[in-house]
Protein backbone atom coordinates (compact mmCIF):
# COMPACT_ATOMS: atom_id res chain seq x y z
CA UNK A 1 0.00 0.00 0.00
CA UNK A 2 1.34 3.52 -0.96
CA UNK A 3 0.85 5.08 2.20
CA UNK A 4 2.13 2.28 4.61
CA UNK A 5 4.79 3.69 6.87
CA UNK A 6 7.11 0.78 7.40
CA UNK A 7 7.03 -1.15 3.99
CA UNK A 8 6.14 -4.43 6.00
CA UNK A 9 2.51 -6.06 6.04
CA UNK A 10 1.75 -6.27 9.83
CA UNK A 11 -1.41 -5.56 11.74
CA UNK A 12 0.06 -2.61 13.30
CA UNK A 13 1.51 -1.13 10.01
CA UNK A 14 -1.31 -1.60 7.48
CA UNK A 15 -3.25 1.81 6.54
CA UNK A 16 -6.40 -0.15 6.10
CA UNK A 17 -6.40 -2.00 9.51
CA UNK A 18 -5.50 0.97 11.49
CA UNK A 19 -8.20 4.08 11.82
CA UNK A 20 -5.34 6.58 13.04
CA UNK A 21 -2.89 6.28 10.66
CA UNK A 22 -0.16 8.44 9.83
CA UNK A 23 2.85 8.29 6.62
CA UNK A 24 5.62 10.45 4.97
CA UNK A 25 5.91 10.83 1.37
CA UNK A 26 7.81 12.87 -0.91
CA UNK A 27 6.54 13.84 -4.23
CA UNK A 28 8.80 15.86 -6.61
CA UNK A 29 11.27 16.35 -3.88
CA UNK A 30 9.38 17.82 -1.30
CA UNK A 31 7.98 15.84 1.82
CA UNK A 32 4.62 15.62 2.92
CA UNK A 33 3.17 13.97 6.25
CA UNK A 34 -0.24 12.45 5.66
CA UNK A 35 -2.83 11.68 8.24
CA UNK A 36 -5.63 9.67 8.76
CA UNK A 37 -8.57 9.51 11.67
CA UNK A 38 -11.37 8.41 12.47
CA UNK A 39 -13.40 11.62 12.30
CA UNK A 40 -12.90 11.29 8.64
CA UNK A 41 -13.44 7.58 7.83
CA UNK A 42 -16.72 8.19 6.08
CA UNK A 43 -15.40 10.91 3.57
CA UNK A 44 -13.01 8.87 1.76
CA UNK A 45 -12.36 11.81 -0.30
CA UNK A 46 -10.86 13.86 2.59
CA UNK A 47 -9.65 11.09 4.32
CA UNK A 48 -5.83 11.89 4.11
CA UNK A 49 -4.60 15.29 5.31
CA UNK A 50 -1.56 16.48 3.51
CA UNK A 51 1.21 18.79 5.64
CA UNK A 52 3.74 20.15 3.67
CA UNK A 53 6.98 19.76 5.63
CA UNK A 54 10.09 22.61 5.90
CA UNK A 55 13.21 21.89 3.84
CA UNK A 56 15.29 22.40 7.33
CA UNK A 57 15.49 18.95 8.58
CA UNK A 58 15.02 20.34 12.30
CA UNK A 59 12.07 22.52 11.73
CA UNK A 60 10.57 19.41 9.64
CA UNK A 61 10.83 16.93 12.57
CA UNK A 62 9.40 19.65 15.08
CA UNK A 63 6.79 19.79 12.58
CA UNK A 64 6.20 16.16 12.79
CA UNK A 65 6.07 16.55 16.35
CA UNK A 66 3.16 18.96 16.36
CA UNK A 67 1.09 17.44 14.20
CA UNK A 68 1.59 14.08 15.53
CA UNK A 69 1.23 15.52 19.09
CA UNK A 70 -0.78 12.98 21.45
CA UNK A 71 -0.28 10.03 18.99
CA UNK A 72 1.08 6.63 19.46
CA UNK A 73 5.09 6.76 19.61
CA UNK A 74 5.03 3.78 17.38
CA UNK A 75 4.00 6.13 14.51
CA UNK A 76 5.83 9.34 15.64
CA UNK A 77 8.81 7.18 16.02
CA UNK A 78 8.20 5.60 12.02
CA UNK A 79 7.45 8.42 10.70
CA UNK A 80 10.90 10.39 12.00
CA UNK A 81 12.50 7.64 10.69
CA UNK A 82 10.80 7.55 7.07
CA UNK A 83 11.24 11.21 6.79
CA UNK A 84 15.29 10.45 7.40
CA UNK A 85 15.26 8.23 4.78
CA UNK A 86 13.66 10.20 2.76
CA UNK A 87 15.71 13.24 2.72
CA UNK A 88 18.96 11.33 2.65
CA UNK A 89 17.94 9.51 -0.54
CA UNK A 90 16.80 13.22 -2.08
CA UNK A 91 20.88 13.97 -1.45
CA UNK A 92 22.32 11.53 -2.79
CA UNK A 93 20.19 12.21 -5.95
CA UNK A 94 21.04 15.39 -6.08
CA UNK A 95 24.43 14.72 -5.66
CA UNK A 96 24.48 12.02 -8.55
CA UNK A 97 23.40 14.18 -10.96
CA UNK A 98 25.49 16.40 -10.81
CA UNK A 99 28.15 13.80 -11.24
CA UNK A 100 28.73 12.29 -14.84
CA UNK A 101 25.59 9.67 -15.37
CA UNK A 102 26.27 6.41 -17.41
CA UNK A 103 24.14 6.04 -20.21
CA UNK A 104 22.51 2.96 -20.12
CA UNK A 105 21.83 1.58 -23.85
CA UNK A 106 19.75 -1.36 -24.28
CA UNK A 107 22.10 -4.28 -26.16
CA UNK A 108 19.56 -5.88 -29.21
CA UNK A 109 20.11 -8.94 -28.70
CA UNK A 110 19.48 -10.02 -32.43
CA UNK A 111 22.21 -7.60 -33.21
CA UNK A 112 24.78 -8.96 -30.83
CA UNK A 113 24.29 -12.42 -32.29
CA UNK A 114 24.77 -11.23 -35.79
CA UNK A 115 27.63 -8.99 -35.35
CA UNK A 116 29.46 -12.20 -33.32
CA UNK A 117 28.81 -14.30 -36.02
CA UNK A 118 30.16 -11.62 -38.49
CA UNK A 119 33.27 -10.99 -36.52
CA UNK A 120 34.34 -15.04 -36.48
CA UNK A 121 33.42 -15.30 -40.16
CA UNK A 122 35.35 -12.11 -41.05
CA UNK A 123 38.16 -13.59 -38.77
CA UNK A 124 38.38 -16.71 -40.79
CA UNK A 125 38.44 -14.82 -43.92
CA UNK A 126 41.35 -12.61 -43.12
CA UNK A 127 43.84 -15.55 -42.72
CA UNK A 128 45.97 -13.36 -40.26
CA UNK A 129 49.38 -15.31 -39.94
CA UNK A 130 49.13 -15.66 -43.70
CA UNK A 131 48.83 -12.14 -44.21
CA UNK A 132 51.19 -10.96 -42.28
CA UNK A 133 53.90 -13.28 -43.35
CA UNK A 134 53.14 -12.22 -46.91
CA UNK A 135 53.50 -8.73 -45.54
CA UNK A 136 56.62 -9.30 -44.28
CA UNK A 137 58.06 -10.99 -46.48
CA UNK A 138 57.07 -8.08 -48.86
CA UNK A 139 58.60 -5.97 -47.08
CA UNK A 140 62.09 -8.02 -47.04
CA UNK A 141 61.78 -8.32 -50.59
CA UNK A 142 61.60 -4.44 -50.69
CA UNK A 143 64.62 -4.23 -49.08
CA UNK A 144 63.21 -2.45 -45.44
CA UNK A 145 65.22 -3.98 -43.19
CA UNK A 146 68.61 -3.07 -45.33
CA UNK A 147 71.69 -4.98 -44.34
CA UNK A 148 70.24 -7.12 -41.19
CA UNK A 149 69.51 -10.34 -42.90
CA UNK A 150 71.98 -12.00 -45.08
CA UNK A 151 70.29 -13.92 -47.24
CA UNK A 152 72.85 -14.81 -50.70
CA UNK A 153 69.72 -16.28 -52.53
CA UNK A 154 66.93 -13.72 -52.03
CA UNK A 155 69.83 -11.14 -53.26
CA UNK A 156 70.36 -13.23 -56.03
CA UNK A 157 66.32 -13.55 -57.16
CA UNK A 158 66.13 -9.78 -56.43
CA UNK A 159 68.89 -9.07 -59.17
CA UNK A 160 66.52 -11.45 -61.32
CA UNK A 161 63.77 -9.75 -60.89
CA UNK A 162 65.20 -6.20 -61.84
CA UNK A 163 67.13 -8.17 -64.68
CA UNK A 164 63.35 -8.66 -65.73
CA UNK A 165 62.05 -5.11 -64.99
CA UNK A 166 64.98 -3.94 -66.79
CA UNK A 167 63.93 -5.73 -69.78
CA UNK A 168 60.51 -4.42 -69.62
CA UNK A 169 61.15 -1.08 -68.56
CA UNK A 170 61.57 1.83 -71.42
CA UNK A 171 63.20 4.44 -69.63
CA UNK A 172 66.91 5.75 -70.88
CA UNK A 173 68.69 3.52 -68.37
CA UNK A 174 68.41 0.95 -70.27
CA UNK A 175 70.09 2.23 -73.03
CA UNK A 176 72.48 3.71 -70.73
CA UNK A 177 73.08 0.09 -69.47
CA UNK A 178 73.39 -1.35 -72.82
CA UNK A 179 76.10 1.30 -73.61
CA UNK A 180 77.89 0.36 -70.56
CA UNK A 181 77.08 -3.52 -71.38
CA UNK A 182 79.26 -2.72 -74.70
CA UNK A 183 81.96 -0.70 -72.62
CA UNK A 184 82.31 -3.61 -70.50
CA UNK A 185 81.64 -6.74 -72.81
CA UNK A 186 84.05 -5.54 -75.18
CA UNK A 187 86.60 -5.64 -72.35
CA UNK A 188 85.04 -8.63 -71.24
CA UNK A 189 85.58 -10.48 -74.43
CA UNK A 190 89.22 -9.92 -74.43
CA UNK A 191 89.73 -12.00 -71.77
CA UNK A 192 89.25 -15.87 -72.40
CA UNK A 193 88.35 -17.57 -69.39
CA UNK A 194 84.13 -18.10 -69.11
CA UNK A 195 84.64 -18.08 -65.17
CA UNK A 196 85.92 -14.78 -65.33
CA UNK A 197 83.18 -13.77 -68.43
CA UNK A 198 80.86 -14.39 -65.83
CA UNK A 199 82.55 -13.00 -62.49
CA UNK A 200 82.23 -9.56 -64.71
CA UNK A 201 78.93 -10.02 -65.84
CA UNK A 202 78.09 -9.95 -61.86
CA UNK A 203 80.26 -7.16 -61.51
CA UNK A 204 78.58 -5.37 -64.37
CA UNK A 205 75.22 -6.72 -62.84
CA UNK A 206 75.92 -5.13 -59.57
CA UNK A 207 76.57 -1.69 -60.64
CA UNK A 208 73.52 -1.66 -62.93
CA UNK A 209 71.47 -3.05 -59.94
CA UNK A 210 72.96 0.19 -57.73
CA UNK A 211 71.89 2.45 -60.31
CA UNK A 212 68.55 0.78 -60.54
CA UNK A 213 68.34 0.90 -56.79
CA UNK A 214 69.49 4.08 -56.45
CA UNK A 215 65.98 4.93 -59.01
CA UNK A 216 63.79 2.53 -56.70
CA UNK A 217 65.17 4.06 -53.19
CA UNK A 218 64.14 7.97 -54.81
CA UNK A 219 60.86 6.88 -55.66
CA UNK A 220 60.16 4.72 -52.92
CA UNK A 221 60.84 7.74 -50.54
CA UNK A 222 58.47 10.20 -52.52
CA UNK A 223 55.75 7.73 -52.14
CA UNK A 224 52.99 6.93 -49.84
CA UNK A 225 54.14 7.39 -46.51
CA UNK A 226 52.34 4.16 -44.65
CA UNK A 227 55.12 2.52 -45.47
CA UNK A 228 57.20 2.73 -42.23
CA UNK A 229 61.23 2.20 -42.18
CA UNK A 230 62.75 2.86 -44.78
CA UNK A 231 66.57 2.60 -44.77
CA UNK A 232 68.95 3.94 -47.36
CA UNK A 233 69.22 1.17 -49.87
CA UNK A 234 73.02 -0.08 -50.05
CA UNK A 235 73.43 -2.10 -53.00
CA UNK A 236 74.00 -5.97 -52.34
CA UNK A 237 77.88 -6.46 -52.78
CA UNK A 238 77.86 -9.74 -52.55
CA UNK A 239 79.50 -12.00 -54.93
CA UNK A 240 77.63 -14.68 -56.24
CA UNK A 241 79.16 -18.32 -56.62
CA UNK A 242 79.72 -19.56 -59.77
CA UNK A 243 77.95 -22.12 -60.32
CA UNK A 244 74.89 -20.55 -59.14
CA UNK A 245 75.29 -17.76 -61.92
CA UNK A 246 76.00 -20.66 -64.25
CA UNK A 247 72.67 -22.19 -63.79
CA UNK A 248 70.47 -18.75 -63.89
CA UNK A 249 72.07 -17.13 -66.20
CA UNK A 250 71.44 -19.53 -69.04
CA UNK A 251 67.56 -19.52 -68.10
CA UNK A 252 67.09 -15.99 -68.11
CA UNK A 253 68.92 -15.11 -71.31
CA UNK A 254 66.23 -16.34 -73.22
CA UNK A 255 63.48 -14.64 -71.23
CA UNK A 256 65.18 -11.01 -71.83
CA UNK A 257 65.15 -11.80 -75.30
CA UNK A 258 61.64 -13.03 -75.59
CA UNK A 259 60.57 -10.14 -73.58
CA UNK A 260 62.55 -7.52 -75.66
CA UNK A 261 61.40 -8.53 -78.96
CA UNK B 1 -8.53 -41.37 -44.32
CA UNK B 2 -8.96 -39.50 -47.90
CA UNK B 3 -6.61 -37.30 -48.77
CA UNK B 4 -7.82 -33.52 -48.31
CA UNK B 5 -7.96 -31.34 -50.57
CA UNK B 6 -5.23 -32.90 -52.83
CA UNK B 7 -5.05 -31.00 -56.03
CA UNK B 8 -5.78 -32.58 -59.58
CA UNK B 9 -2.34 -32.68 -60.03
CA UNK B 10 -0.98 -35.29 -58.22
CA UNK B 11 -0.16 -38.98 -58.58
CA UNK B 12 -2.23 -41.54 -56.26
CA UNK B 13 0.03 -43.38 -55.45
CA UNK B 14 3.86 -41.99 -54.75
CA UNK B 15 5.99 -44.24 -57.52
CA UNK B 16 9.21 -44.49 -57.17
CA UNK B 17 11.78 -41.91 -56.07
CA UNK B 18 13.68 -42.66 -59.09
CA UNK B 19 11.11 -41.54 -61.55
CA UNK B 20 8.87 -39.05 -59.86
CA UNK B 21 7.27 -36.44 -62.55
CA UNK B 22 6.17 -33.57 -60.94
CA UNK B 23 3.80 -31.28 -63.29
CA UNK B 24 5.19 -28.01 -64.28
CA UNK B 25 2.42 -26.20 -62.30
CA UNK B 26 2.68 -28.02 -58.89
CA UNK B 27 4.41 -27.18 -55.52
CA UNK B 28 4.69 -28.89 -52.54
CA UNK B 29 3.14 -26.09 -50.57
CA UNK B 30 -0.52 -26.82 -52.00
CA UNK B 31 -0.60 -29.99 -49.66
CA UNK B 32 -2.91 -29.08 -47.24
CA UNK B 33 -2.16 -32.55 -45.07
CA UNK B 34 0.95 -32.09 -43.39
CA UNK B 35 2.48 -35.87 -43.58
CA UNK B 36 2.06 -35.82 -46.88
CA UNK B 37 3.27 -32.52 -47.76
CA UNK B 38 6.21 -32.77 -45.82
CA UNK B 39 6.73 -36.55 -47.68
CA UNK B 40 6.13 -35.16 -50.85
CA UNK B 41 8.93 -32.24 -49.79
CA UNK B 42 11.58 -34.68 -49.24
CA UNK B 43 11.05 -36.78 -52.07
CA UNK B 44 11.10 -33.43 -53.88
CA UNK B 45 14.29 -32.45 -52.23
CA UNK B 46 16.05 -35.70 -53.08
CA UNK B 47 15.04 -35.22 -56.68
CA UNK B 48 16.63 -31.87 -56.46
CA UNK B 49 20.30 -33.28 -55.12
CA UNK B 50 20.21 -35.89 -57.52
CA UNK B 51 19.81 -33.39 -60.71
CA UNK B 52 22.51 -31.38 -58.82
CA UNK B 53 25.61 -34.55 -58.32
CA UNK B 54 24.51 -35.86 -61.94
CA UNK B 55 25.39 -32.09 -63.51
CA UNK B 56 28.34 -31.80 -61.27
CA UNK B 57 29.68 -35.48 -62.50
CA UNK B 58 28.73 -34.57 -66.57
CA UNK B 59 30.99 -31.31 -65.58
CA UNK B 60 33.57 -33.24 -64.18
CA UNK B 61 33.29 -35.94 -66.80
CA UNK B 62 34.08 -33.06 -69.77
CA UNK B 63 36.41 -31.33 -68.11
CA UNK B 64 38.47 -34.75 -68.34
CA UNK B 65 37.33 -35.14 -71.48
CA UNK B 66 38.97 -32.15 -72.92
CA UNK B 67 42.15 -32.05 -70.89
CA UNK B 68 44.54 -30.15 -71.64
CA UNK B 69 41.96 -27.36 -73.88
CA UNK B 70 39.69 -27.54 -70.56
CA UNK B 71 39.15 -23.63 -69.93
CA UNK B 72 39.96 -22.57 -66.27
CA UNK B 73 38.42 -23.21 -63.42
CA UNK B 74 35.82 -20.93 -62.59
CA UNK B 75 36.85 -18.67 -59.90
CA UNK B 76 34.46 -19.32 -56.39
CA UNK B 77 32.40 -16.36 -55.11
CA UNK B 78 33.71 -14.97 -52.12
CA UNK B 79 32.42 -11.87 -49.96
CA UNK B 80 35.02 -9.99 -50.89
CA UNK B 81 35.06 -11.03 -54.74
CA UNK B 82 31.16 -9.78 -54.68
CA UNK B 83 31.97 -6.66 -52.47
CA UNK B 84 29.66 -3.46 -53.39
CA UNK B 85 32.05 -0.73 -55.14
CA UNK B 86 32.09 1.62 -52.56
CA UNK B 87 33.08 5.16 -54.73
CA UNK B 88 35.16 6.53 -51.84
CA UNK B 89 37.89 3.88 -52.67
CA UNK B 90 41.15 5.53 -52.64
CA UNK B 91 43.31 5.25 -56.10
CA UNK B 92 46.96 4.97 -54.70
CA UNK B 93 47.94 7.67 -57.53
CA UNK B 94 45.30 9.84 -56.46
CA UNK B 95 46.44 13.48 -56.18
CA UNK B 96 43.14 14.96 -54.55
CA UNK B 97 43.77 12.13 -51.93
CA UNK B 98 47.82 12.79 -51.17
CA UNK B 99 47.22 16.27 -51.00
CA UNK B 100 44.27 15.83 -48.43
CA UNK B 101 46.49 13.92 -46.32
CA UNK B 102 49.15 16.31 -46.63
CA UNK B 103 47.31 18.84 -45.29
CA UNK B 104 45.01 16.83 -42.44
CA UNK B 105 45.12 16.39 -38.98
CA UNK B 106 48.21 13.75 -39.23
CA UNK B 107 50.53 15.59 -41.26
CA UNK B 108 52.47 16.56 -38.81
CA UNK B 109 52.92 13.28 -37.48
CA UNK B 110 53.99 12.28 -41.12
CA UNK B 111 56.47 14.76 -41.56
CA UNK B 112 57.90 14.18 -38.65
CA UNK B 113 57.27 17.34 -36.69
CA UNK B 114 55.68 15.76 -33.54
CA UNK B 115 56.50 12.69 -31.15
CA UNK B 116 53.62 10.13 -30.60
CA UNK B 117 53.03 10.47 -27.13
CA UNK B 118 49.55 8.54 -25.85
CA UNK B 119 47.50 8.30 -22.95
CA UNK B 120 45.73 5.44 -21.86
CA UNK B 121 42.63 5.96 -19.62
CA UNK B 122 39.74 4.34 -19.02
CA UNK B 123 36.40 4.84 -17.53
CA UNK B 124 35.48 4.84 -14.10
CA UNK B 125 36.12 2.30 -11.88
CA UNK B 126 38.14 -0.53 -14.03
CA UNK B 127 38.14 -3.73 -12.49
CA UNK B 128 40.77 -6.13 -12.98
CA UNK B 129 40.60 -6.94 -16.56
CA UNK B 130 40.38 -3.69 -17.60
CA UNK B 131 43.35 -2.31 -15.71
CA UNK B 132 45.52 -5.31 -16.90
CA UNK B 133 44.69 -4.59 -20.54
CA UNK B 134 45.80 -1.23 -19.98
CA UNK B 135 48.94 -1.97 -18.74
CA UNK B 136 50.01 -4.95 -21.96
CA UNK B 137 48.46 -2.34 -24.53
CA UNK B 138 51.03 0.68 -22.95
CA UNK B 139 53.45 -1.96 -23.11
CA UNK B 140 52.68 -2.53 -26.97
CA UNK B 141 52.67 1.07 -27.62
CA UNK B 142 55.93 2.85 -26.60
CA UNK B 143 56.31 6.27 -25.12
CA UNK B 144 52.56 5.57 -23.95
CA UNK B 145 51.28 6.26 -20.18
CA UNK B 146 48.30 4.63 -18.16
CA UNK B 147 46.81 7.39 -16.04
CA UNK B 148 43.94 6.15 -13.93
CA UNK B 149 40.68 8.07 -13.94
CA UNK B 150 38.69 8.95 -10.34
CA UNK B 151 35.53 10.60 -11.21
CA UNK B 152 37.32 13.16 -13.61
CA UNK B 153 35.32 14.79 -16.59
CA UNK B 154 36.89 13.96 -19.64
CA UNK B 155 36.35 17.43 -20.55
CA UNK B 156 38.76 18.72 -18.13
CA UNK B 157 41.47 16.06 -18.58
CA UNK B 158 41.72 17.21 -22.30
CA UNK B 159 42.83 20.60 -22.05
CA UNK B 160 45.68 19.28 -19.09
CA UNK B 161 46.80 16.79 -22.15
CA UNK B 162 46.77 19.14 -24.64
CA UNK B 163 49.03 21.29 -22.17
CA UNK B 164 51.46 18.25 -21.24
CA UNK B 165 52.15 17.37 -25.06
CA UNK B 166 50.24 14.04 -25.26
CA UNK B 167 49.58 13.51 -29.17
CA UNK B 168 47.00 11.36 -28.69
CA UNK B 169 44.67 9.41 -26.49
CA UNK B 170 42.70 6.13 -25.56
CA UNK B 171 40.13 5.53 -23.35
CA UNK B 172 39.58 2.07 -22.60
CA UNK B 173 35.23 1.90 -21.70
CA UNK B 174 34.40 -1.07 -19.47
CA UNK B 175 31.04 -2.90 -19.11
CA UNK B 176 30.67 -5.69 -16.47
CA UNK B 177 34.00 -6.03 -15.96
CA UNK B 178 35.53 -6.74 -19.56
CA UNK B 179 36.69 -4.07 -21.79
CA UNK B 180 33.92 -3.71 -24.67
CA UNK B 181 34.83 0.24 -26.04
CA UNK B 182 37.60 1.97 -27.23
CA UNK B 183 37.56 5.77 -27.72
CA UNK B 184 41.01 7.08 -29.51
CA UNK B 185 41.24 11.17 -29.96
CA UNK B 186 43.93 12.55 -31.67
CA UNK B 187 44.87 15.62 -29.35
CA UNK B 188 45.71 19.16 -30.63
CA UNK B 189 42.33 19.25 -31.90
CA UNK B 190 42.49 16.11 -34.21
CA UNK B 191 39.19 13.37 -34.90
CA UNK B 192 38.08 11.46 -32.37
CA UNK B 193 36.54 7.51 -33.44
CA UNK B 194 34.56 5.46 -31.60
CA UNK B 195 34.93 2.04 -31.64
CA UNK B 196 33.21 -1.06 -30.28
CA UNK B 197 35.74 -3.89 -29.06
CA UNK B 198 35.36 -7.35 -29.19
CA UNK B 199 37.15 -10.58 -28.36
CA UNK B 200 39.84 -9.11 -26.15
CA UNK B 201 42.41 -11.45 -25.13
CA UNK B 202 45.36 -10.79 -22.51
CA UNK B 203 48.84 -12.15 -22.83
CA UNK B 204 48.23 -14.88 -20.78
CA UNK B 205 45.25 -15.69 -22.53
CA UNK B 206 47.46 -16.61 -25.56
CA UNK B 207 48.86 -19.72 -26.34
CA UNK B 208 52.27 -20.46 -26.88
CA UNK B 209 53.43 -16.67 -26.26
CA UNK B 210 56.95 -15.79 -25.93
CA UNK B 211 58.53 -13.49 -23.80
CA UNK B 212 57.26 -10.05 -23.10
CA UNK B 213 57.08 -7.36 -25.95
CA UNK B 214 60.50 -5.83 -25.18
CA UNK B 215 60.96 -1.31 -25.16
CA UNK B 216 61.67 -1.53 -29.01
CA UNK B 217 59.48 0.35 -31.56
CA UNK B 218 57.26 -2.25 -33.70
CA UNK B 219 56.90 -1.91 -37.28
CA UNK B 220 53.32 -1.31 -38.34
CA UNK B 221 51.49 -3.27 -40.60
CA UNK B 222 47.98 -1.90 -41.98
CA UNK B 223 46.07 -4.06 -44.47
CA UNK B 224 42.65 -3.31 -46.23
CA UNK B 225 41.87 0.19 -45.42
CA UNK B 226 40.42 0.67 -48.49
CA UNK B 227 37.88 4.31 -48.61
CA UNK B 228 38.95 7.53 -47.87
CA UNK B 229 37.22 6.63 -44.00
CA UNK B 230 39.76 3.36 -44.01
CA UNK B 231 42.63 5.36 -45.05
CA UNK B 232 41.93 8.38 -42.18
CA UNK B 233 41.52 5.72 -39.84
CA UNK B 234 44.46 3.78 -40.73
CA UNK B 235 46.55 6.81 -40.62
CA UNK B 236 45.14 7.64 -37.39
CA UNK B 237 46.48 4.37 -36.19
CA UNK B 238 49.72 4.96 -37.66
CA UNK B 239 50.05 7.82 -35.79
CA UNK B 240 50.11 5.59 -32.79
CA UNK B 241 53.50 4.60 -33.35
CA UNK B 242 56.76 6.20 -33.30
CA UNK B 243 57.87 6.85 -37.03
CA UNK B 244 60.94 5.02 -36.97
CA UNK B 245 60.74 1.13 -35.69
CA UNK B 246 63.32 -0.36 -34.82
CA UNK B 247 63.65 -3.41 -36.26
CA UNK B 248 66.36 -5.17 -33.77
CA UNK B 249 63.43 -5.59 -31.94
CA UNK B 250 61.39 -7.91 -34.43
CA UNK B 251 58.59 -6.59 -33.47
CA UNK B 252 55.40 -5.89 -35.57
CA UNK B 253 52.17 -4.44 -34.83
CA UNK B 254 49.17 -5.66 -37.45
CA UNK B 255 46.29 -4.18 -37.87
CA UNK B 256 44.09 -6.01 -40.17
CA UNK B 257 40.32 -4.99 -41.68
CA UNK B 258 38.34 -7.60 -42.84
CA UNK B 259 34.89 -6.89 -43.57
CA UNK B 260 34.73 -3.55 -41.40
CA UNK B 261 36.26 -5.60 -38.80
CA UNK B 262 39.34 -4.27 -37.75
CA UNK B 263 41.93 -7.23 -36.48
CA UNK B 264 44.77 -6.20 -33.96
CA UNK B 265 47.62 -8.77 -33.18
CA UNK B 266 50.93 -8.30 -31.68
CA UNK B 267 53.77 -10.67 -33.23
CA UNK B 268 57.45 -11.33 -33.05
CA UNK B 269 59.15 -12.56 -36.14
CA UNK B 270 62.30 -14.05 -37.42
CA UNK B 271 63.34 -15.02 -40.81
CA UNK B 272 64.18 -18.42 -41.31
CA UNK B 273 65.19 -17.90 -44.95
CA UNK B 274 64.23 -15.74 -47.61
CA UNK B 275 61.23 -17.42 -48.52
CA UNK B 276 60.19 -18.58 -44.94
CA UNK B 277 58.94 -16.06 -42.06
CA UNK B 278 57.97 -17.21 -38.56
CA UNK B 279 56.12 -15.03 -36.21
CA UNK B 280 55.03 -15.92 -32.52
CA UNK B 281 52.03 -14.01 -30.97
CA UNK B 282 52.98 -11.84 -27.95
CA UNK B 283 50.68 -9.47 -27.18
CA UNK B 284 47.12 -8.72 -26.10
CA UNK B 285 44.53 -9.16 -29.40
CA UNK B 286 41.51 -7.78 -30.13
CA UNK B 287 39.15 -6.81 -32.67
CA UNK B 288 37.60 -3.30 -33.29
CA UNK B 289 34.42 -2.53 -35.22
CA UNK B 290 34.07 1.80 -36.07
CA UNK B 291 31.33 3.08 -34.80
CA UNK B 292 31.38 6.60 -35.16
CA UNK B 293 33.93 9.60 -36.36
CA UNK B 294 34.02 12.92 -35.16
CA UNK B 295 35.68 15.97 -36.25
CA UNK B 296 36.71 17.57 -33.21
CA UNK B 297 37.75 16.03 -29.85
CA UNK B 298 36.01 14.09 -27.83
CA UNK B 299 32.96 16.01 -27.37
CA UNK B 300 29.59 13.58 -26.83
CA UNK B 301 27.06 16.29 -27.19
CA UNK B 302 28.42 19.06 -29.93
CA UNK B 303 30.51 17.36 -31.93
CA UNK B 304 30.30 17.43 -35.58
CA UNK B 305 30.51 13.60 -36.96
CA UNK B 306 32.39 12.94 -39.75
CA UNK B 307 30.76 9.51 -39.97
CA UNK B 308 28.43 7.26 -37.83
CA UNK B 309 27.32 3.63 -38.10
CA UNK B 310 23.45 3.77 -38.73
CA UNK B 311 22.50 0.53 -38.40
CA UNK B 312 19.02 0.66 -40.59
CA UNK B 313 20.97 1.90 -43.76
CA UNK B 314 24.25 0.79 -43.54
CA UNK B 315 23.40 -2.86 -43.02
CA UNK B 316 21.48 -3.39 -45.19
CA UNK B 317 23.33 -5.55 -47.47
CA UNK B 318 25.62 -7.94 -47.42
CA UNK B 319 28.28 -6.97 -49.32
CA UNK B 320 28.69 -3.30 -48.65
CA UNK B 321 31.33 -2.31 -46.11
CA UNK B 322 32.56 0.95 -45.28
CA UNK B 323 36.19 0.74 -44.45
Amino acid sequence: NEYNLTGLCNRSSCPLANSQYATVREEKGRCYLYMKVIERAPFPRRLWEKVLLSKNYEKALEEIDENLIYWPRFIRHKCKQRFTKITQYLIRIRKLTLKRQRKIVPLRRKIERREKRREEKALIAAQLDNAIEKELLERLKQDTYGDIYNFPIHAFDKALQEQDAESESESDMEKEKENEDEDKREFVEADDSDLSDFEDMDKLETSSEEEQEDEEETEKEASHPKSKGKTPLKGPTRRKRPHIEIEYEEETEPAAKTKGS
Amino acid sequence: GAGTGAPAGQDAEPPAPGRVLFPPTFSVSEIKNKQRRHFMFLRWKQQQRKEKLALRKKRRKEREALGDKAPPKPIPKTIENQRVYDETTVDPNDEEVAFDEATDEFAPYFNRQTVPKILITTSDRPRGRTVRFCEQLSTVIPNSHVYYRRGLALKRIIPQCIARDFTDLIVVNEDRKIPNGLVLSHLPDGPTAHFRMSSVRLRKEIKRKGKPPTEHAPEVILNNFTTRLGHSIGRMFASLFPHDPQFIGRQVATFHNQRDYIFFRFHRYIFKSEKKVGIQELGPRFTLKLRSLQKGTFDSKFGEYEWIHKRREMDTSRRKFHL
